[in-house]
């Protein structure tokens, strides 16, 4: 039952009221959890906390809930769906044993995957609480995560991309550009994903069409996407649309998703409705899941908790429902939750590493607004840390810049860069397609064909004389 | 492969002239994998016009003075500020800059002591980017102006009000206190790498303070390169008159908007594009 904690360090006493507070007060620091007045009062009360932290049995997070099991269905879902047996291995460990045990020898790939059922959110959000960055990024990389659909990702030294051909008018040359663009960077393998700029079905089942055609055309092994509300693509199934992910923000509470607009048993529905459809070649993966931290409290739904455990929380939701794709977009909410590039990068670090430790298909969208204290810089660097942990997915968009969204991400260069200094390479079926269509010399070092492909040439030709779009 | 010494250090992309159909970065060629130098300024001087955006403070008094002799006011503007003291505090703290701080909640609640309705309160506000304020409240209100005293309706404004450190919300405290029917608000977005000047405008029919966003009408991307000014204050004030016909304002109103955009944008559900031809 709920319990306080109390410790003294020298000629202090500390008392955190709940394990709530504690997992608040334990956190490194970010503006959000300021914003919510969580915080740690003190560098030294945040250390204290982390130590009180340190010592709680794992099990404690399986007696006492942060929202009440009554309340939540995600608290439900959590202690329900809880695997004793996967847990037995661990079971006798603290939150700080835990960490030990996460970066020595015993916890290898395959006893990873084996006690990931038994894991809880929670356990995987105090854990991060007391790790480094180093730490984060050693034990993700040993999480193996593996989905399929057209093709596969997350397999060991492949980091896939979201080709992402935003346009603020959903103009079809304009977006078909922006494709050919990513294309002939070679990105586009995780999925080809546009967020359409009026979000209703009708443009959507347009959207779907139109990445349709040009998958089929040049047969091309990847999927597609429209990143609109969970119940417009389920409308756009029973019009017979050619859906191959079904998209949907999720995060950590119940009230949360209420606040979207949707609860778990639309999501069993979609995901139903998406496998109906038998689309995929190589896997049955069919949602995909975007997070990030601050959502719930932007939301004012996130019952007292930090945000780091929010966010854990929603990969709770993800992993329920098989995702192909689950994209933590870490920067995209703005200062007051994350302030700077230091707090963008350990957030991403964080939610990859909860993320893989629960068994989810982690990507991250690793970027910035301009009203953040962040740059091109910060993003190279949580780029690379993350390519190190071997991260599933990042975004792709011409010249790191959306202009439909108008925040800053990853750039089609800028993957092509982290491939060659990791040495990574796309997922296989695409890898096989970027070489049988030339776009690559030699795919293998990472080497650009300096000619246009035939295949895209031709299609050059078909170019409308004058633009369409207005100024 | 053998590397050709006589190869271009930069290599560009032969479909660059789609840049004709999108402002997307694309067609950008490139240094082995990497940017080419031209680019990577290009984008950096971008960031740093959107960074300096949010960071440059509002000239008030020039605003106040070139506000007043373009709209031909009678009274003076009334300059407020948020309850966050500066940038650092207002990037962290929204709260705070929803709502005045005691000095401007005092100094309004005299300027409303004589107790006249309004039919609607302006209220201008630097938000995320002051540039778009300075550049676009002017021409902007000089149109809306000019709609308001030709309308067969008599539309009687309250004081105009310039905020310093506000968001959105702070118009419904402002819009409550003078007593207002309707509030404008004119706040500078989130400024994107290649509008770093746009204005929004939000609309609240009977503001007080608490309300939320559901309750407000948005016109966003107001900017010579976006929406058009002209365009923009004519949609506002056929927003503006439906709501006072109404005597409500948010989601039901939205949605009839909305469909209008519908019709006029997206209705062709056709997908033909160069890529798939023939």
């Amino acid at each position: 039952m709920a319990q306080t904690y109390h410790t003294t360090v020298g000629s202090r006493s500390y008392r955190f009221a709940s394990l709530a507070e504690l997992m608040a007060k334990a956190t490194p620091p970010r503006s959000g959890d300021r914003l919510a007045g969580v915080m740690a009062e003190s560098a030294e009360e945040r250390v204290v906390a982390q130590m009180v932290l340190a010592e709680l049995p794992l099990t404690t997070f399986l007696n006492e809930a942060l929202i009440p099991y009554e309340e939540d269905e995600i608290t439900r879902l959590i202690m329900d769906d809880h695997d004793a047996d996967a847990f037995a291995p661990i079971r006798h460990l603290t939150v700080g044993d835990f960490r030990n045990w996460l970066l020595s020898d015993h916890a290898t790939s395959d006893v990873l995957t084996e006690v990931k059922a038994g894991i809880t959110p929670e356990m995987a959000a105090a854990v991060s609480k007391l790790m480094r960055n180093q730490d984060l990024i050693l034990v993700a990389k040993k999480c193996r995560v593996t989905t399929a659909f057209r093709n596969t990702i997350g397999l060991p030294g492949r980091l896939s991309t979201r080709l992402q051909p935003n346009h603020p008018t959903d103009d079809v040359t304009g977006i078909a550009a922006s494709i050919l663009d990513g294309l002939l960077y070679g990105s586009g393998d995780a999925v080809i994903g546009i967020n359409p700029a009026t979000d209703n079905v009708a443009q959507s089942v347009k959207l779907m069409r139109l990445m349709d055609e040009v998958i089929q055309k040049y047969q091309i092994p990847t999927q597609s996407c429209v990143l609109t509300h969970v119940t417009n693509t389920l409308e756009a199934i029973e019009q017979g649309a050619p859906v191959d992910l079904v998209f949907q923000s999720i995060g950590g509470t119940e009230a949360t998703n209420r606040s979207f607009g949707f609860d778990l048993s639309t999501l069993a529905e979609a995901e139903a409705a998406a496998q109906s459809l038998n689309r995929g070649t190589v896997g049955r993966n069919v949602m995909y899941f975007e997070t990030g931290q601050g959502s719930s409290l932007s939301a004012d739904a996130h019952h007292g908790l930090d945000q780091q455990t929010c966010e854990s929380r929603a990969y709770a939701v993800a992993r329920k429902f098989n995702p192909l794709l689950v994209n933590t977009v870490v920067g995209f909410i703005g200062p007051e939750y994350l302030f700077d590039g230091k707090e963008i990068t350990r957030a991403g670090l964080e939610d990859h590493f909860c993320g893989k430790l629960l068994g989810v298909p982690m990507g991250c969208d690793v970027c910035y607004t301009n009203h953040a204290e962040a740059d091109q810089n910060d993003m190279d660097n949580l780029l690379t840390l993350l390519g190190v942990a071997g991260c599933n997915f990042i975004m792709g968009i011409p010249g790191s810049d959306d202009i439909m969204l108008n925040y800053q991400t990853t750039s089609f260069h800028d993957a092509l860069y982290a491939r060659r200094v990791l040495g990574l390479k796309a997922a296989p079926e695409f890898e096989r397609w970027l070489e049988e269509m030339q776009i690559f010399q030699d795919v293998s070092t990472h080497r650009l064909n300096d000619q246009l492909p035939a295949a895209f040439a031709n299609s050059l030709r078909h170019l409308p004389k004058e633009p369409r779009h207005g100024t | 492969m053998a590397h050709d010494p006589s190869s271009p250090i930069v290599v560009e992309n032969p479909w660059e002239r789609l840049n004709a159909f999108t402002d997307a970065r694309i067609g950008l060629g490139r240094a082995g994998v990497s940017l080419p130098t031209s680019k990577l300024l290009a984008f950096q001087l971008a960031h740093a016009q959107a960074q300096d955006a949010v960071h440059c403070p509002l000239d008030v008094e020039a605003l106040s003075t070139e506000l007043t002799q373009a709209l031909d006011l009678s009274e003076a503007t009334l300059r407020l500020h948020s309850h966050a003291q500066d940038r650092a505090m207002y990037l962290q703290r929204p709260d705070y800059g929803r709502r005045l701080n005691d000095e401007s909640r005092e100094h309004l609640q005299q300027a409303a002591a004589s107790q006249q309705r309004y039919d609607l309160a302006v209220v201008v506000v630097d938000g995320l980017s002051a540039l778009a304020v300075q550049q676009n409240s002017a021409p902007f209100l000089g149109s809306l102006y000019q709609m308001l005293s030709s309308d067969t309706a008599d539309w009687q404004l309250a004081p105009l009000t310039i905020v310093e450190q506000g968001r959105v919300a702070i118009g419904d405290e402002i819009g409550g206190l003078l007593n207002a029917d309707a509030v404008l608000v004119m706040i500078g977005e989130r400024p994107g790498l290649s509008s770093p000047d746009s204005l929004g405008l939000y609309m609240t029919w009977a503001p007080e303070p608490g309300l939320k966003d559901d309750r407000r009408n948005c016109i966003s991307n107001v900017r010579p390169a976006g929406l058009q000014i002209e365009e923009a204050a004519r949609r506002f004030f056929l927003l503006l008159k439906e709501a006072r016909q109404l005597k409500l304002s948010g989601v039901k109103l939205k949605d009839r908007s909305e469909d209008d955009v519908l019709e006029g944008d997206s209705a062709s559900g056709s997908t033909r594009n160069f890529l798939v031809a023939d």
